[in-house]
């Protein structure tokens, strides 16, 4: 036993020191890349040369980029259920869902009975009905009611062992939406418009005061427009600081105390409960903490698409998000990030795009993005064949997970009863 | 120090029954740990220790009886409950937190000792900063005070099997415990081992001013530092005294002479 331990350790830094300049790594890369990607989209393309542009705009239209953000919040806050607390939730889509239907509550005319109309720091034209609070206050709204809802839901479940729990929030992730298909008409009100869904959405604005515009050159950047379908720019800056948002909560939280009892519960439970954590209680807030995020990518993906139909939320969102996870690497936010962006530009542009180049070229006429699960289904089980801690993992699990497994050499000696 | 142990003490269980269907795994059991006394809990496989133990832990309720830690009524609560009232303990097969560092397991054990809410942590504030501070002071002094210091910024599966025992207990001590319980801690240990650790049981029990129960297999450990012996078999309480009483306890030598030849009673 005492040959494991590896003699160099001793001289190198402490492993918190390491781990704050690699987080220090990441969040500069990643700064460095979303800025980037404004400038680009903002100044260099329309410079580009005509195909210089179709090639961008086949291929990695900003659109797809502002979907890929709405799954990165998302994918961050199912790590903190899943790889912080080692919850598996198979559900998480119904905390899209109501995140979702928040916005739509909150920021269109859906409401009409109430005629006047109800504003508050709004960016939408005067005198609607409805109620149009301001983006960000939905936001918050939105988190806070999506953790609210983590709690109603975790409160009975969260006793279930593993596969159980899994289960139970299977079943939760399909009710969810199932309510906002059915909700046309409760007792004569209409909560949700059913498979019309809630469309159009308020145009949002990136700050609710200062000037419309500002204009750097030939460009001119939103400040408190309101946006439409297709300011994408201005909503990737809006989405950019949401998921930075995001990401910056579930580091620190990480670093905290209630990270630390997540990871304990995550190694063991039961250890975990005899050294003072109050299984339930932490349980319960990596679930709200997660639902919450939920609730964030929700109303980010009402405002991209400037409307809430409840056939969008449907398992497979679940499935994927899992997918992102587990393929970047679960409890490395920055592994996740990575998974949620690689995933979710495939998903909406890769492969179409590459299906139609193929066909193109060989004359084939295939349907590409009608085989995408079987692409991440294959990604899913080569990881585990090949790669089960993920592209990036956390510094913790890569040593464990690359090592052959011993538990049940070790079970054997245990003698527990 | 023996004349003084029974004037209070720091946890009672009083007429303990634990029923599983029809099976009586313990039957009305009484037991004391007087405050700052050493005391053991042995017999043969299957003589309900460890259902005992669980029951003191919290993680079975009494069919009937009563645990009292301090002057607290502690039964049926919750393990975490329990722990922060007092109660720290190790694990018979180590159950360290085994991808977190030394430090990490200790902190983890402060948990029911912070404060700090979500919008604190998130936000970092003064009191949160402070409070990491000294949790991770109080880690590093827990750790040193084990002998496993230099390994802090380790991850407690790479310790030695020796360390990674010394880590456990720190982690029990983290919760400022009245009462410790070690559950076979000489388990895998060779003689030289056993007796350094003998010592370490009663260094800590005289600087962390705490009682501390042991179930133990090793009876050359019992015997040596056991101010108190209690001797299970088949869920009932047959002896309890002081080493040289349960020595020569002819129902003591029965029972393990009974079970499993030449274990125990040569000794």
């Amino acid at each position: 036993m005492a040959l494991s331990t590896p003699e160099a350790v001793e001289t190198a830094p402490a492993k918190s020191d390491i781990a704050a300049s690699h987080t220090r790594r990441w969040a500069l890369w990643f700064a460095a890349i979303a800025v980037f990607v404004w400038v680009f989209y903002t100044f260099a393309l329309p410079n580009l040369g005509s195909s210089g542009q179709t090639i961008v705009r086949e291929w990695m239209p900003l659109g797809s980029v502002n979907e890929a953000l709405v799954w990165v919040i998302c994918a961050v806050g199912l790590n903190i259920v899943v790889g912080y607390a080692g919850l598996l939730d198979l559900g998480f889509v119904a905390f899209w869902a109501i995140g979702g239907y928040t916005a739509g509550w909150f920021m269109s005319n859906f409401f009409n009975q109430i005629s006047n109309g109800f504003y508050f720091l709004s960016a939408a034209p005067p005198n609607q009905p409805g109620i149009h609070l301001n983006v960000w206050l939905v936001l918050g709204l939105a988190g806070l009611i999506c953790a609210g809802a983590g709690i109603i839901i975790g409160a009975p479940t969260l006793r279930l062992k593993s596969d159980y729990l899994a289960l139970v929030t299977l079943g939760f992730g399909e009710i969810i939406p199932q309510v906002f298909l059915n909700g046309a008409d409760i007792r004569g009100f209409n909560l949700t418009n059913g498979a019309l869904g809630i469309s159009p959405l308020d145009n949002v604005s990136p700050l609710p005061f200062g000037p419309s515009t500002i204009a750097i050159g030939d460009a001119s950047i939103a400040i408190s427009k309101p946006l439409g379908p297709f300011d994408t720019t201005a909503k990737y800056v809006m989405f950019v600081l949401v998921a930075a948002f995001a990401v910056f909560v579930s580091l620190r939280i990480r670093e905290g105390r209630l990270g630390r009892a997540w990871l304990a519960i995550r190694e063991d439970e039961l250890a975990a409960s005899m050294m003072g954590v109050p299984l339930m209680r932490s349980k319960l807030a990596a679930y709200a903490v997660g639902a919450f995020m939920g609730g964030l990518g929700g109303v980010v993906y009402a405002v991209h698409n400037n409307s809430v139909f409840p056939d969008r939320f449907n398992f497979a969102i679940s499935i994927i998000l899992l997918a992102m996870v587990v393929l970047g690497g679960m409890g490395n936010v920055w592994g996740v990030i990575v998974g949620a962006l690689v995933l979710a530009w495939f998903n909406s542009t890769g492969l179409p795009q590459f299906g139609d180049s193929f066909n193109q070229q060989f004359g084939t006429d295939i349907n590409f993005p009608s085989y995408n699960y079987l692409f991440f289904g294959s990604i899913l089980v080569l990881m585990m064949l090949f790669r089960r801690e993920g592209l990036f993992p956390e510094t913790r699990t890569r040593q464990v997970l690359q090592e052959a497994e011993r538990s049940d050499a070790e079970e054997l000696d245990g003698g527990e009863v | 120090m023996t004349a003084n142990v029974d004037t209070r003490n720091a946890l009672v269980a009083d007429g303990i029954t634990v029923r599983f269907g029809g099976l009586v795994a313990v039957r009305d059991v009484s037991f004391t740990i007087p405050e700052r006394g050493i005391v053991s809990l042995i017999g043969p496989n299957g003589a309900g220790k460890t259902t005992f133990f669980n029951v003191l832990t919290g993680l079975y309720r009494p069919t009937t009886g009563s645990v009292t830690l301090g002057d607290r009524d502690i039964t049926g609560q919750s393990p975490h409950k329990i722990a922060q009232l007092g109660m720290g303990r190790t694990f018979q097969n180590i159950r360290l937190f085994g991808l977190m560092t030394a430090a990490e397991n200790v902190m983890v054990a402060m948990h029911s000792h912070t404060t700090s809410n979500l919008l604190q942590i998130v936000a970092r504030t003064r009191h949160n900063r402070k409070e990491e501070r000294d949790s991770r002071d109080f880690a590093l002094e827990l750790l040193d005070f084990v002998g496993v210091g230099k390994h802090a910024d380790e991850y407690a599966r790479n310790l030695s099997y020796g360390d990674q025992r010394r880590l456990e207990v720190a982690r029990a001590l983290a919760l400022r415990p009245q009462v410790l319980l070690l559950d076979e801690p000489t388990a895998g240990m060779n003689p030289q081992e056993s007796a350094v650790f003998v010592d370490f049981v009663r260094r800590v029990r005289e600087e962390r001013n705490l009682s501390i129960l042991l179930i133990e297999h090793d009876m050359s450990v019992v015997m040596r530092v056991s101010e108190r012996i209690t001797v299970l078999d088949q869920g009932e309480k047959i002896a309890e005294g002081g080493p040289d009483d349960i020595r020569n306890n002819p129902r003591v030598v029965e029972a393990y002479l009974g079970r499993t030849g030449t274990e125990g009673s040569a000794r």
